[in-house]
């Protein structure tokens, strides 16, 4: 038992937060966020220097091979500071990528996206499955060497920016997962509530490359959204922290009365209730990150990810609405970096599942 | 990072659980199972098997009895005892009086208490709150005056668990009334119950239980003999205790097989449409927010232990939270037990004694009710707040 991170986490960890506490600040990323692609080339640069895209992937493509708890500290400095890169959707379809592909596949996309060259994709949800993750409409058919995929997937977190997606479709064997170059989609994008760049993507006849056994890629789909819900709930302690810290400090300082408003004891309890949810929260995050890098099995793995999941969701409601009220109607503001928290936590809230999916889910196990 | 516990640790739950299994009584584990009420004697009989083995004050210094265990197989070994359901370990004598002579006592006074204390000979109770002194326990108003070699007390205590079947009482007194700040001139004083001018008086509960009493004082000769520490310095005692009683609140092995228990029961309940109850997602959804509230606290307490493990420092004033959640989930367990039943939660007791009366069912909504009190002893869960909120949060 133990739950401190080791000696690298805690290095690059640590790295990373004073990086972006000093280049990645409110204002900086509001520039970032308010820029035609929104996400920035020098911070990815940065962020590769660092060698945050080589950290979950092989050695064998140039990576260190961690798991989720090796990101665990990444993730929690990028929910405080709201990092708006596409760096989880690529870390999520290369995810997939190394679960699934072929060694040639994998030297392909993963060396590149280790160099900080290629930026991923995970396009699987379409407009009528809502959480489900087994209902895919979109087809796929051979063609010649390779194949044809056409269907519709929304939502689809930093496809504007993707240079690769990694699509789900049905083939006459079932649920197959394809490599799909960007030349051959078409993407509507849009700013998603909490300031990343997503969109829907359209496929017609788009070719496409099969990924891992045709028919067989529930499971995989399955181990990389529950590995990227492990991420965004790590993500979400930071964020998490940050709204707990910033009230706290809010508490102190903001006067009515005479006093600070900290003193009066509705506003204490409260403030204690935002406390212990970000710890539940927290020990929440240790067990899914622990659970997607060394489970029993899928259903132990999975059965961590919902328990986590619900957790943090209720949290996240939890922490951030009463982020809002304790600030009063200043938190109400564009201009206060905890409403642009609330808006991520809202949508962590309900990213690869809400509450009642992962209730569901939970008791299905 | 690794959230399991260490081969050494498995190897000693499982030492742990295995012992329990081949030691608790089977009547002693059936009226726990059915949630009857546990009188003296029962209490008393676990008390003196673990006595026996060596195993009922692991955190006593090795040569009173402890067992030299860390804070860790200290928390496995409570929540094994909870998961298992053996009857409590009636706190007032190994983990508040006890440790309270051991740090403050005069070697007179260890050798007169512990070893009754260790071998279950004495039962004791506690005289902390009063009738006006509850949350504000520096309120307190219970006199003791000097007479020559004894202190004469007056004042009436409340509150007091299983006063009517201990020997024993520790309590807070005044001893100096005059000075201004009210921590100043209380004293600990250890008081036998036959003494004369003590009168006890049952406080029945609204699940109809009997645990809790008032104890009245009139004119109560204690033996000078009796004072814990320095006269006036009783506060230090007191919030030495305090310390203890806020450990171990989580009471999470004792949820876990009360959770364990209602998805039994909440499977073989039907439902209104006639299917398992437990695939109703009304019930089932209330059911899991629980598990995972349950399975956050646990983890979030094994944190502690790591935490406290490594720094070799008591926890801090965040061991309120485990306080908080632990009983939070406790009601929680008792209302959704009671709600799983539906209708048949009305039925209270039997009139004529039915000997077919089913007392489980019926103990479910009693329960319920007599669970409300978690929330509010051992420092009601405002206090708690309020603990994290001056000492963690600086507000």
């Amino acid at each position: 038992m133990n739950f401190d991170y080791n000696e690298e986490q805690q290095l690059l960890a640590d790295s990373v937060r004073r990086y972006l506490a000093k280049d990645y600040t409110f204002e900086a990323r509001k520039k970032i966020v308010d820029s035609k692609d929104g996400w920035s080339p020098a911070v990815w640069a940065q962020l590769t220097e660092m060698g945050l895209m080589g950290l979950p992937f092989s050695p064998d493509y140039g990576g260190f091979g961690g798991g989720a708890v090796d990101l665990m500290g990444v993730m929690e400095a990028a929910g405080d500071a709201m990092l708006v890169e596409p760096y989880l959707p690529t870390l999520m379809a290369g995810f997939a990528v190394a679960r699934a592909g072929s060694d040639a596949q994998k030297k392909a996309v993963l060396t590149a996206v280790v160099e900080g060259k290629l930026k991923l994709a995970f396009a699987q949800t379409e407009k009528n499955a809502r959480y489900n993750l087994a209902k895919v409409e979109a087809q796929a058919k051979k063609a010649g060497a390779g194949w044809e995929i056409t269907g519709e997937k929304f939502v689809v977190l930093g496809a504007p920016a993707a240079d690769t997606f990694v699509v789900s479709a049905k083939t006459e064997k079932g649920l197959s997962l394809f490599l799909v170059k960007k030349e051959s989609v078409k993407v509507k994008p849009y700013v998603t509530l909490d300031e990343q760049r997503a969109g829907d993507v359209s496929l017609s006849r788009s070719a496409g490359e099969l990924l891992g056994a045709e028919g067989g890629a529930l499971a995989v789909i399955e181990e990389t959204v529950d590995y990227a819900t492990a991420l965004i709930c790590a993500e979400a302690v930071g964020a998490m922290k940050f709204a707990c810290d910033t009230t706290l400090e809010y508490l102190k300082t903001r006067k009515q009365f005479g006093v600070p408003i900290g003193t009066f004891q509705a506003l204490q309890h409260r403030m204690v209730d935002m406390y212990v949810a970000q710890e539940q929260a927290r020990s929440m995050a240790c067990l899914a990150c622990s659970k997607v890098d060394s489970p029993a099995d899928a259903r132990d793995r999975a059965k961590a990810i919902s328990a986590a999941k619900i957790k943090i969701a209720d949290n996240a409601r939890l922490i951030s609405q009463e982020a809002i009220q304790l600030h009063g109607g200043m938190g109400m503001t564009e201009e206060m970096k905890v409403s642009h928290t609330f808006r991520r936590l809202t949508m962590i809230a309900q990213q690869f599942g809400d509450a009642d999916h992962h209730l569901a889910r939970f008791a299905s196990l | 990072m690794d959230l399991n516990y260490s081969q050494e640790e498995s190897a000693f739950r499982d030492e742990v659980r295995g012992w329990i299994k081949q030691n608790l009584p089977q009547d002693l584990r059936d009226k726990i199972a059915n949630y009857e009420e546990l009188g003296r004697d029962d209490l008393l009989r676990w008390h003196k098997i673990l006595a026996k083995k060596g195993w009922v004050a692991p955190a006593w210094p090795k040569e009173f009895g402890g067992t030299d265990w860390n804070v860790v197989q200290r928390y496995i070994f409570e929540e094994e005892c909870g998961f298992a359901g053996t009857p409590p370990l009636i706190p007032f004598g190994l983990s508040m009086c006890g440790p309270v002579i051991l740090r403050f006592g005069t070697p007179e006074q260890k050798k007169r208490f512990l070893p009754d204390i260790y071998n279950g000979d004495v039962f004791w109770c506690q005289g902390y709150s009063e009738p006006g002194s509850g949350s504000d326990l520096a309120s307190l108003k219970t006199k003791a005056e000097r007479q020559g070699d004894h202190y004469i007390v007056n004042g009436q205590k409340i509150w007091t668990t299983l006063g009517h079947i201990a020997d024993w009482i520790f309590c807070l007194v005044r001893t100096d009334s005059s000075l201004s700040k009210r921590q100043e001139g209380i004293s600990f004083l250890l008081i036998d119950m036959k003494t004369p001018g003590i009168t006890v008086r049952p406080l029945i509960l609204m699940d109809g239980g009997h645990e809790v009493n008032e104890v009245f004082f009139d004119n109560v000769k204690v033996p000078v003999g009796n004072l814990i520490y320095e006269e006036g310095k009783g506060w230090t005692v007191a919030k030495y205790l305090l310390g203890h009683e806020r450990m171990n609140t989580g009471r999470i092995g004792a949820s876990k097989r009360e959770l364990a228990k209602l998805k039994e029961f909440a499977t073989k309940q039907t439902g209104d449409n006639g299917k398992p109850l437990m695939d109703d997602a009304r019930f089932r959804d209330k059911l899991t927010r629980v598990e995972v509230e349950l399975m956050a606290l646990e983890i979030t307490n094994l944190r502690f232990l790591d935490q406290m493990r490594r720094s070799g420092q008591p926890p801090g004033a965040d061991v309120s939270m485990l306080k908080i959640k632990g009983t939070e989930i406790q009601q929680a367990l008792t209302e959704l037990s009671m709600a799983a039943v539906g209708p048949m939660a009305q039925p209270f007791k039997s009139v004529a004694n039915d000997p077919d009366f089913d007392e489980f069912t019926a103990g479910l909504a009693p329960r319920y009710c007599n669970f409300r009190k978690t929330t509010i002893y051992a420092g009601s869960n405002e206090i708690q707040r309020n603990i994290i909120s001056k000492m963690t949060l600086g507000l």
